[in-house]
């Protein structure tokens, strides 16, 4: 599966969240907006961070938020949030965060595709930063480089 | 060469990780199996494993299981392949 298209309803940029578990929410709810995946996929999130720990913060300042296939996904998908005030996750490296991708996928066979693009673009340093700041849609489709 | 990555899921970060060591491996021309598994699957696929690739959060559990004599490599930036690159050549070296 290639990374799946990164539709304007799956991004939102300059987010509120008072801590690590709303803003988890949120890009729970963008997911539920864009048509990847129940409201049940967020709290399913927030559970794989409470059982393993702020693991999901595998860059500074970028949290990837994800669980396990399932029913509460509905396509493969992805989503985007960026929050106004940067909020921690507890991680010893890479706090606070500022960007949060949220990840929902179907089977766990054929995602490693998709994730080897978001390695490629996240490889770069800049792309971090760049989406934090990002004003527009537009400008987050650009440095995703998906429509 | 066998190189396990672990997260909670088995999907998603440890797939980032996954995709990043395979890449570093190319460039550092060493030939390894990179099987990503989550934290529940250990025990099974830690075996005959060189390097486990992990956050630190699952440092802890993987001493629990005490499977394997593999090196654990603590990770930090997972797209940071020269932080990836010095860790697996000192794990390897």
């Amino acid at each position: 599966m290639p990374l799946p298209s990164l539709t304007a309803d799956a991004i939102e940029l300059g987010a509120t969240a008072v801590d690590w578990r709303e803003a988890v929410h949120l890009v729970g709810e963008v997911l539920t907006r864009s048509g990847a995946a129940t409201p049940a996929y967020g709290d399913e999130m927030v559970r794989m961070i409470e059982e393993h720990g702020p693991y999901v913060v595998i860059a500074p300042g970028l949290a990837l938020a994800h669980a396990r296939p399932g029913p509460a996904v509905l396509a493969d998908g992805f989503a985007i949030v960026t929050l106004a005030t940067p909020v921690n996750f507890g991680h010893p490296h890479n706090d606070p965060v500022k960007v949060v991708v949220g990840l929902a996928i179907k089977t766990a066979d054929t995602h490693l595709a998709a994730v080897a693009q978001l390695a490629n673009v996240f490889n770069d340093s800049s792309a971090i930063a760049e989406l934090a700041a990002a004003t527009s849609t537009t400008e987050v489709q650009r440095i995703m480089g998906t429509p | 060469m066998k190189i396990v990555v672990i997260c909670g899921a088995g999907i998603g970060s440890s797939g980032i990780l996954k995709v990043n060591a395979e890449r570093v491996l190319k460039k550092l021309d060493i030939r390894a199996t990179v099987v990503a598994v989550d934290v529940t699957s250990l025990a099974e696929a830690a075996a005959g494993a060189q390097v486990i690739l992990t956050s630190s959060e699952f440092v802890g559990a993987i001493a629990e299981i005490g499977a394997s004599n593999a090196d654990v490599v603590v990770v930090n930036n997972y797209f940071d392949t020269a932080e990836l690159t010095e860790k697996i050549e000192a794990a390897l070296g």
